[in-house]
């Protein structure tokens, strides 16, 4: 009898992919400017590092915060105790107020309708088990986020139809691709609940059009099918098109309180914008009462610390610093996106146009010695093994196209990023030598075509080995 | 899934919950209140934690001597854990077994609190469909934690009073034939030790028994060993399974155990859950599964230095054993003034009270009546037997842990009055003022009227949306 269950045996949580792999071998060998200079630097983690110094010196001005003194008396022992699903009502309150914002108000959120969770993981995953049974299907476009494998497969049983998007037109997602991605389903005998986006994109980077929502709204509309938008990167938009939430869309079409109201639902979590992964702070916004009473009770399975939803809600319901502090932030962001990518530009490397996330979508289509995932692949070993870099291969982000890169910026100091596009550029350098190299090679047996086979065989050994 | 009752929330038990909600007791402004006894919470050594944080600023991450920390902490979500949060828990759960057994901290997984952590192991071990065996009575929210959304089943192994509620062989191989006969794959047993709702221990024999069962029919083995700090006399001595491991042959690979911070410190609010197995392949599997309920590096932290306190934690452990053994004496002997006995026991926040006398008789129905009584009339919110699936009427689970002496005496003169009344319907709770008790040997605790001693906290279980506590600025 197999002692274990299923779930532990099978592969399905994608741990195998070159994601983690990657992850691993930077774990071997990590990059320290002291201790190991020529150490792997870690491209492939999409962490906010850049305001850390903010919070700290917030904290250090609210040092009362720490000794649960706020609101004059001791609040430990409730904490201590405080276990109750609904949330603590003073951080749901900061949250749904932090969430308009960042929404520029166009839209408001109320704290009923919010639920906390351990990490969007588990929220995305939460929305899973209440949305679907196992065996049915979300539609997904790619490229996607590696972790959803796992977060949205594994235990819930759910199955992911993706929706292929190209570069072809910047990998927007179009009504005939949501269309395929339905009719791929029903081949498949999967019946689609919904379909989950991740606006801002990860891996793209980019906010999704006001186009892009409408169509999936009027998609979604039609095939009663609900829709859950992962958000978590809403707040690093520092570009100048701004971030349209897909419940302002629907807003702006007075969907308000029409049936698709209730099956638009968003996830949110403080990892990305506020750099707090380690906090497990995750959240589910939904219309729909069955789905929130419902997500609540699951939330028992991983609520969030209530020690860090009291410092947090100090911390976001400081409306004078969280505003200086998100501006800040953006700048910062944007900064350090405009270094990779004008980096990478001198070295003839272009990258998606973006203007949000922690990371940019990076075109090496070039530099594959074909057009094929084994390319792919072979790049991505050899970037880690010879530029001594960290990045994400677009197969591991299930995209249709090879040559594609998730390289992160936001995770490092800015001299470790400069040292890393360094990097690349010796990198690309040695790669364009050895395909001059190789060109002149096939010119000379282009040339040498007219002589005799043993002589033509000679030149070639004269030359070496050339990969 | 969404949609059906596995969630056990509907259930007629909340008829407690609600009444204690709509009508809390609190000394000065709600005298004759409901007095919330259903909590298995221990509060009564706060002051002890309290006092460990003022003294160790650097534990917390907020403080000038903490804020270095800050960001490798706020970054920090690696599954594995923080190695010092890992080593201090190990180090934690070997000293509370005093120290008969050490704990390996690379097979520490984390769970979301005891509740999260149930689930992962039983996703690990069992399919849908499948099966585990549990002994009852048992803890309410195992039909949610362990079932919900694993799809695994529960089939009780029935026990009764006529053995103190031991667990028997002759039950076990009864529920294991139960669920063979329909046909479902048993997968493994689950305990929980020291037990809720009974606060007794399984002594060596009933251990190696229970391993032996399970290693005979190549079961799993989960052991809740939530309440294993709570046990607060010598005798009998808490016995883990980690112990009885070392003492005899059996395939380890079938032995697990489900931890927390919960109930031995009183910090349920962090949400502390821990799942250690001695199978390398549910060590790891279990690890990738703790993705989805990761306690918060914040609280990772805090805990970590503390639990890596040996002087604090050696004091905190007598000193917290000793004030549950007096509120236990004071209780159960007050109980006993008024000929309602409780079944002997050492452990947990709670009694398992006998009023199978009061019932009009032996039937769920008359408990339920006699249970209505206790909170509309006595006004207080006790556990009845049938919520923990209890085969004999007439049982109550009394939670002792969860308020200061003051209501407890409160408390225990309802209950009195109650069995003064015999099997009368109509109990007149007389409006009792509130007063500092003098016979206790530890000192009363002074009502800070600002914030409520008995918390009119919310059960996660409570359908009422409103929390109380720590109410919005805006």
């Amino acid at each position: 009898m197999n002692m274990l269950s299923k779930k532990a045996r099978c592969d399905a949580d994608g741990q195998d992919s070159s994601f983690f792999v990657g992850l691993q071998e930077y774990e071997k060998n990590p990059y320290d400017v002291v201790r190991n200079p020529s150490g792997i630097i870690q491209m492939g983690l999409a962490e906010n590092q850049l305001s850390f110094d903010l919070l700290e010196s917030w904290l250090a001005r609210n040092s009362d915060v720490a000794t649960f003194e706020k609101n004059g008396g001791s609040t430990f022992r409730e904490l201590a105790l405080f276990q109750d699903y609904h949330g603590l009502p003073a951080f749901k309150k900061v949250l749904v107020d932090f969430m308009a914002k960042i929404r520029r108000n166009k839209v408001s959120f109320h704290p009923n309708k919010l639920v906390l969770t351990a990490g969007a993981t588990s929220a995305n995953e939460t929305l899973m088990f209440c949305l679907a049974n196992p065996g049915e299907a979300f539609l997904i476009p790619t490229p996607y986020y590696p972790g959803f494998d796992r977060d949205l497969k594994w235990r819930t049983g759910v199955e992911l139809v993706p929706i292929h998007c190209s570069s072809l037109n910047k990998f927007r997602i179009t009504e005939s691709a949501l269309q395929e991605a339905y009719q791929q389903a029903q081949k498949l005998n999967l019946r689609v609940k919904g379909i989950l986006i991740t606006n801002p994109s990860n891996p793209l980077g980019a906010t999704m059009t006001r186009l892009e929502l409408n169509h999936l709204i009027t998609f979604a509309m039609d095939k009663n099918l609900h829709i859950v938008s992962d958000e978590i990167y809403s707040g690093t938009v520092f570009g100048s098109s701004s971030f349209i939430s897909i419940i302002e869309a629907a807003r702006e079409r007075n969907l308000e309180n029409t049936d698709i109201w209730s099956r638009i639902h968003i996830v949110y979590s403080l990892s990305k914008d506020l750099g707090l992964p380690g906090f497990r702070v995750g959240m589910i916004y939904s219309d729909n009462e069955t789905v929130t009473s419902a997500a609540t009770k699951m939330s028992s399975f991983g609520l969030v610390s209530s020690q860090t939803q009291y410092l947090l809600s100090n911390l976001l319901g400081d409306k004078k610093f969280m505003k200086s502090y998100m501006k800040e932030n953006r700048k910062r962001l944007k900064k350090r996106h405009e270094m990779l990518v004008s980096g990478l530009g001198n070295m003839g490397i272009r990258c998606l146009k973006s203007n949000a996330g922690l990371f940019c979508w990076v075109d090496m289509r070039h530099l594959l010695s074909s057009n094929t995932f084994e390319a792919e692949m072979e790049l991505w070993k050899k970037i880690l093994s010879e530029a001594s870099l960290n990045i994400s291969p677009g197969s591991s982000c299930h995209c249709t196209e090879p040559g594609w890169f998730r390289v992160c910026f936001a995770n490092m100091k800015k001299e470790t990023l400069k040292l890393s596009i360094q990097r690349m550029k010796t990198f690309v350098d040695s790669i364009n030598d050895e395909n001059s190299e190789n060109q002149q090679l096939s010119f000379c047996i282009t040339k040498r075509r007219s002589l005799t086979k043993w002589v033509f065989q000679l030149s070639l050994y004269d030359r070496g080995p050339d990969r | 899934m969404a949609t059906n009752e596995l969630h056990g929330e509907n259930s007629p038990y909340f008829h407690g919950w609600k009444a204690y909600d709509n009508d809390p007791f609190h000394p000065i402004q709600n005298p004759n209140g409901v007095i919330q006894m259903g909590l298995a919470e221990n509060m009564l050594s706060f002051d002890l934690i309290e006092d460990w944080i003022k003294k160790n600023p650097r534990a917390s991450i907020c403080t000038s001597e903490g804020l270095n920390k800050f960001r490798d902490i706020a970054i920090f979500q690696d599954y594995h854990g923080l190695s010092e949060f890992r080593n201090a828990v190990a180090k934690f759960m070997g000293r509370v077994r005093g120290d008969r057994v050490k704990f390996d901290p690379a097979r520490i997984v984390m769970g979301g609190g005891a509740t999260g952590a149930n689930e992962l192991i039983t996703f690990c071990l069992a399919d849908p469909g499948d099966a585990f065996l549990v002994p009852s009575p048992y803890y309410p929210a195992f039909g949610r934690d362990l079932r919900w959304r694993t799809g695994v089943q529960l089939f009780p192994v029935m026990c009764n009073s006529k053995n103190d509620f031991q667990i028997t062989v002759e039950a076990l191989e009864e529920a294991y034939e139960k669920a063979k006969q329909s046909n479902i794959k048993v997968k493994g047993l689950i305990i929980v030790n020291p037990s809720n709702p009974l606060g007794t221990v399984l002594d060596r024999e009933a251990l190696k028994t229970l391993v032996s069962f399970i290693n005979e029919k190549n079961i799993h083995l989960v052991c809740d060993e939530i309440y294993a700090a709570t046990v607060f006399s010598a005798a009998p001595n808490f016995i883990s399974v980690a112990e009885i491991i070392q003492e005899m042959d059996c395939n380890r690979d079938l032995i697990h155990i489900v931890y927390s911070m919960s109930k031995d410190m009183g910090l349920p609010g962090f949400r502390v859950g821990i799942v250690y197995s001695y199978n390398d392949a549910v060590v790891n599997c279990g690890r990738k599964m703790s993705s989805f309920g990761l306690v918060s590096s914040q609280t990772q932290h805090l805990l970590a230095s503390m639990l890596d306190d040996e002087e604090f934690v050696e004091m905190f452990l007598r000193e917290s054993a000793k004030r549950l053994s007096d509120r236990h004496k004071f209780f159960t002997m007050g109980l006993e003034q008024v000929g309602i006995s409780c079944l002997k026991s050492n452990a947990g926040l709670f009694v398992w009270m006998d009023l199978r006398s009061m019932l009009i008789e032996q039937t769920v129905e008359a408990e339920l009546e006699l249970w209505k009584i206790i909170i509309n009339q006595v006004k207080l919110n006790v556990s009845p037997g049938s919520s923990f699936q209890c085969v004999e009427p007439g049982w109550f689970r009394v939670c002792f842990a969860n308020m200061d002496d003051a209501t407890v005496e409160i408390a225990l003169k309802r209950i009195q009055m109650l069995a003064g009344q015999g099997k009368e319907k109509e109990v007149a709770v007389k409006n009792k003022p509130w007063r500092k008790n003098l016979r206790l040997s530890f000192p009363a605790r002074i009502y800070d009227e600002s914030s409520v001693m008995s918390p009119r906290l919310m059960s996660p279980h409570s359908p009422i949306p409103h929390s109380p506590l720590v109410r919005a600025r805006t």
